[in-house]
């Protein structure tokens, strides 16, 4: 993948990221994606992100797990291998419930987690760029992608204006590549200059 | 709060409908009582009976589930019902008036011996019977009547209790100390009530009311099948007056955010119902026993038939399929019609408990059901609509109001 430049705003206050986040969207550039160290409530609204279709892929595994235990078992228990099971008929439906139940539930749940990891580009002996380390601590980071276009320097005093703490301008893959974190010894420094 | 309106005043539409409902319900009722009550056919008899029962059962646990409503989330601490928990309150408001007309029809029931309705009240077939003298302890007359006096007592009481406190949050804004004291104290009531909800609705009350028509027939989970029941109608009714209220102009702090949280109710309550009607079900299904699968005979296979799998459509299908998605439970017209369909379908859950159990060989849902529906829907409007206008509509000094005006699903 190829390697994109981006400028970087540090926050300390989600009162005075929000309001940044309007003015930066408004200005016209792209935001990336900000990073917080806990859920912030809105704050997709705010991103204008969409909402998000896991849920959908969701009910797509779940019937697709209702399917595969229904067509499954009867399939066993009428056609391949009829068994009298205390003089039930063989299409006991009501002794399936319990399964077909698991089964949705198994399939919603393993394939939702799957997805989400995906989408989120997380797995094991993967690695991603860390835009801050403090992202996780006690920052909210503001990621922006850069065009042709942008004047990276003046993106950054525009940031300051609106309020970052921190601002600099990093050349970065976007996207997840193999590695590993505990292998990297450049793990915990970081090379962000500080402004003003 | 200059743009709140505070104060509900009861609409000339509201009040000629409820009348009317009201007036047909009696008109019924009247008739029913002269057709079948006091016929002296006994057929006829437990028909106008087992209806008055079921419907009257039915709307004291609904109106009941409001106040539990309201009681489980003083203790969950939560603060996102306080926006419009005026709605819960005034809905609760009804139980002493249904409660006592609910006590009325088993004591009218119980002391004029009506074994055909309660067979445990032949005290010569009891004592003929291993199985029911081995229940004479919990199903005997004398129990029978201090257990509902307690019970319908208790739960109007305590939530009148609980409302009174509420009403100090309409007083004058608290300070830190009064505010914490204020919570602990409806922390305290609520408690109270949810333990005597546990020990009536949540055990003993469904199975000395409804289950016992089934004198011989027990089932430990039909209990919380009946709570299942009444809370989920309870959340859609919650759910209807909510909306009523926010298209009449009022109700400004509550949002969709929070009937999607209603609606969250609506969904899960209906799920949670489905799963104890299934257990119960498939453990006798599976076990097949004759004094098991007496109860699900003519049910399953006989006259009621329709209305069973009609119940599970109703009740489980539909809400799983049209309210599972997030924007179905935001929008005001889908939780209305499904708030009046679930509100229907466990009316006719109810309904099949009862009458299921008394008239095995015919269904006769008729007039004279849905007349009393009618009495019972339209002094619930009335009553609702008074209760709402003699408070305000917001307690605007309630401690937690403000997590409920910023609560974003």
């Amino acid at each position: 993948m190829a390697k994109k430049k981006f400028v970087v705003g540090c926050f300390d206050d989600e009162e005075v990221l929000f309001p940044a986040v309007g003015k930066v969207r408004t200005a016209g550039y792209k935001i990336h994606d900000v990073y917080t160290p806990f859920a912030v409530h809105g704050l997709d609204h705010a991103l204008g992100l969409r909402e998000t279709s896991l849920h959908t892929a969701g009910f797509i595994y779940g019937i697709t797990g209702t399917t595969t235990a229904l067509s499954c078992i009867s399939w066993i228990f009428t056609k391949d291998w009829p068994l009298n099971i205390g003089g039930k008929p063989h299409f006991a439906l009501p002794a399936w419930i319990p399964i077909t139940f698991e089964l949705t539930v198994l399939f919603a749940a393993v394939g939702m987690v799957l997805t989400f990891c995906y989408i989120s580009q997380l797995a094991p002996f993967v690695k991603k760029h860390h835009f801050h380390a403090r992202a996780t601590d006690d920052l909210f980071v503001m990621v922006i992608e850069c065009t042709d276009k942008t004047n990276a320097e003046d993106l950054k005093a525009f940031l300051a204006a609106n309020g970052a703490v921190e601002t600099d301008i990093q050349i970065a893959e976007e996207g997840w590549w193999l590695g590993r974190y505990d292998k990297d010894e450049m793990r915990f420094e970081n090379k962000q200059i500080v402004a003003a | 709060m200059a743009s709140i309106r505070l104060q509900f005043e009861i609409p000339g539409k509201l009040k000629t409908w409820s009348l009317g409902l009201i007036g047909v319900g009696l008109v019924a009722l009247v008739f029913g009582m002269i057709t079948k009550g006091f016929s002296t056919d006994e057929h006829e008899q437990v028909h106008f009976w087992g209806t008055l029962m079921y419907n009257t059962i039915f709307w004291t646990l609904v109106t009941n589930a409001s106040m539990f409503f309201i009681c489980v989330t003083t203790l969950a601490m939560g603060g996102w019902q306080q926006s419009f928990r005026r709605i819960p309150e005034a809905i609760s408001t009804l139980v002493p008036i249904f409660g006592s007309i609910t006590f009325a029809v088993l004591l009218y029931v119980v002391l004029s011996d009506k074994h055909h309705i309660y067979h445990w009240l032949d005290t010569a077939a009891v004592a003929k019977d291993p199985i029911l003298s081995g229940k004479a302890g919990f199903l005997n007359a004398k129990f029978f009547i201090i257990w509902t006096t307690l019970t319908i007592g208790f739960w109007s009481f305590l939530g009148w209790r609980m409302r009174q406190l509420s009403n100090e949050a309409d007083v004058e804004a608290m300070d830190h100390e009064t505010g914490t004291k204020f919570i602990f104290r409806n922390t305290v009531r609520a408690a109270l009530f949810t333990v005597w909800f546990a020990l009536t609705v949540g055990s003993t009350v469904p199975w000395l009311w409804i289950m016992s028509i089934d004198a011989h027939w027990y089932s430990t989970m039909f209990s919380w099948y009946t709570f299942a029941s009444s809370f989920v109608s309870g959340m859609s009714l919650i759910a209807l007056w909510l909306i009523y209220l926010k298209n009449k102009g009022y109700m400004e702090l509550t949002t969709q955010e929070h009937l999607h949280d209603v609606g969250k109710f609506m969904f899960a309550f209906s799920i949670f119902w489905t799963y104890l009607w299934f257990s119960q079900y498939m453990l006798i299904w599976y076990a097949n026993i004759p004094e098991e699968t007496v109860y699900f005979k003519h049910r399953v296979q006989g006259p009621y038939k329709g209305i069973f799998f009609l119940n599970l459509i109703i009740n489980f299908l539909c809400p799983l399929l049209i309210l599972m998605k997030r924007s179905a439970k935001r929008n005001y017209t889908l939780v209305t019609f499904m708030a009046v369909l679930i509100i229907f379908g466990h009316w006719i859950d109810f309904y099949q408990m009862v009458m299921g159990s008394l008239m095995k060989e015919s269904v006769e849902l008729g007039w004279l059901d849905f007349g009393i529906l009618s009495f019972f829907v339209g002094m619930m409007i009335f009553f609702v609509g008074k209760a709402l206008a003699s408070k305000p509509l917001i307690p605007k000094y309630h401690p937690f109001l403000k997590e409920s005006v910023i609560h974003i699903v």
